[in-house]
């Protein structure tokens, strides 16, 4: 476990340490300040509901933006042979790679601690709803990086893996959402909707954290985190 | 401390190892040598446990490379090919991270770090970030990653490769003198440079062991095919003649001639004395001698030799 906060701490100044945190944070921002502050005089309305509506699309694109370089500049630099010949177990590497992202995107959200305190100062907002609606932030963030990871562990060029992210999570989000629902074969719908990214994160964001929201998302998580740790020992497969 | 039997690799239809086996004893500094594609390379992912082999077993330092990888890293310092590095790093926050993934423990990191600063000549560079760097500072600093925790063994990737003439000689330098305490496996496709380092030699083509000796006992298998160039001021016909009668000179091809001066170069089958000897004759006849010149042995030399000898 060592390793993995060795590595953690490596990628996470990693982000910092180049402009790609700054340019992020700043891009996330002005985005999600701007599609809120669209709607939020015009509904009247002292929620954060609209910010919180946006940010599984939002995902879709930025969560990927931050993992693709995680392992693909990894294997293009060939670093990915210098790190795994040093005494780390490769879950380690996995784990303290994807802690860094996570870590970074809860700091992000972070920043927009404003827009609540904002509602708050102008209205009486349902804050378990608020504080519900971050959690399920992070929760649902962690499941979009992740996939992210798991599609940069795949190949050497990050355009490919940031492309591969933005399908895998977009397939993900899609078969829970109500149009493609309606379409299903009856029996199947529990499932799908089950399955759906988006659909458990409202839930949580309702302020009624249940445990399977919860165990959704960190199987989610810890299913593609497995896949990418396979793809870095299938070098070793015969 | 290293012990390979018969191991092979395939990559899909490519066999990349074809039934090697060598074993490094302890101090020794081993070179291999080989054209780009032999399979120095995929021999050394395996035995830093980077790849598995197909068949066969590694043993470093008594540690089995398949079932006991981790012990056998812990005891490895490697310089991958190319020498990668983490380039938005700075050199001094580099060689922290890897100290602390080597497990260095907190109290002697810093002690560690200064030595290996020294040991490779990092002193001018140390603040500095990665990317700035020159290649032979790159290479110097991917030196002293894979020396920072003070392996018994040293696993050197082409380590001079895409250098000048000058940096070459100081990491050759660093190498004979990490080389006097430490067992080293580095590969190359130049021979001087291993004739330089290595106290043995292997020489690899197209996966598999064809030749191993010192430097000196390869240099002397591929002595059959030595060239040497002379330039002598002399009447051609007359010069040709004497040269062949001496009874060691194959061959005679002309290279040019200006001002009287002709340039040949000799195709002979041994070196015995015979640069002396070609001084004497032209200083007999009067000639006047302004190049004598003995080709070295080139990795084509012993390998034609080799290869020649095998089919």
């Amino acid at each position: 476990m060592k390793a993995t906060l060795i590595i953690f701490w490596k990628e996470f100044r990693g982000y910092f340490n180049s402009p790609i945190a700054y340019i992020f944070i700043i891009s996330f921002l002005v985005f999600t300040n701007w599609l809120f502050f669209k709607s939020f005089f015009l509904l009247n309305q002292a929620s954060l509901r609209a910010f919180f509506s946006i940010l599984p699309w939002v995902f879709l694109f930025l969560a990927p933006a931050m993992t693709m370089r995680s392992w693909a500049e990894e294997k293009k630099l060939g670093t990915v042979e210098l790190l795994m010949t040093l005494p780390v177990k490769d879950y380690e590497v996995v784990l303290g790679k994807f802690l860094a992202s996570f870590v970074f995107l809860i700091v992000t959200l972070l920043c927009t601690l404003p827009l609540p305190l904002t509602v708050m100062l102008v209205g009486n907002p349902d804050t378990g709803a608020i504080w519900g609606g971050y959690l399920g932030a992070f929760l649902m963030g962690g499941a979009y990086l992740a996939i992210g990871c798991c599609a940069s562990s795949l190949t050497e060029n990050q355009i490919v893996a940031f492309i591969i992210a933005i399908f895998v999570s977009f397939a993900l989000l899609v078969i829970g959402e109500n149009f493609v629902l309606m379409n299903l074969p009856y029996r199947l719908v529990p499932i799908f909707a089950y399955l759906g990214l988006g659909a458990h994160f409202e839930s949580i964001g309702r302020g009624v954290v249940d445990s399977r929201d919860l165990i959704y998302y960190v199987s989610v998580i810890g299913f593609f985190l497995f896949l990418n740790n396979l793809s870095i020992e299938s070098r070793k497969w015969k | 401390m290293i012990d390979v039997e018969h191991i092979s690799k395939s990559f899909g239809p490519t066999q990349a190892v074809k039934n090697v086996s060598f074993n490094v004893s302890k101090g020794e500094v081993v070179g291999f040598l080989g054209p780009n594609g032999a399979g120095k390379s995929t021999t050394m992912r395996i035995l830093t446990c980077y790849l598995p082999a197909d068949e066969g077993t590694a043993r470093v330092a008594g540690f089995d490379v398949a079932t006991q990888s981790l012990e056998v890293r812990k005891c490895i310092g490697y310089l991958p090919e190319n020498n990668p590095l983490y380039m938005e790093m700075g050199v001094l926050e580099s060689l922290q991270f890897i100290a602390a993934l080597r497990g260095v423990p907190e109290s002697s990191r810093r002690a560690k770090i200064k030595q290996v600063i020294e040991m490779c000549g990092l002193e001018p560079i140390i603040n500095k970030d990665i990317d700035e760097l020159s290649k032979g500072f790159r290479q110097r600093l991917g030196l002293a990653q894979a020396l920072i925790h003070d392996p018994d063994i040293l696993i050197l990737d082409e380590p001079t490769i895409g250098l000048d003439p000058n940096q070459i000689i100081e990491i050759r330098n660093l190498i004979k003198s990490i080389g006097k305490e430490k067992t080293i496996i580095l590969s190359s496709h130049i021979l001087p440079e291993v004739a330089a380092t290595c106290d043995r030699v292997l020489i690899i083509n197209r996966g598999e062991i064809v030749g191993s000796g010192t430097p000196e006992e390869l240099a002397a298998m591929a002595k059959g095919g030595q060239t040497i160039y002379v330039t002598i001021r002399g009447p051609l016909q007359e010069v040709k003649e004497k040269l062949l009668s001496m009874g060691t000179v194959r061959e005679i091809s002309v290279l040019g001639e200006e001002n009287g001066c002709n340039r040949l170069s000799l195709t002979t089958d041994g070196t015995a004395h015979l640069c002396e000897d070609i001084f004497f004759l032209v200083a007999q006849n009067g000639w006047s001698l302004s190049e004598l010149y003995q080709g070295t042995v080139t990795l084509e030399d012993v390998f034609r030799e080799l290869t020649t000898r095998e089919a």
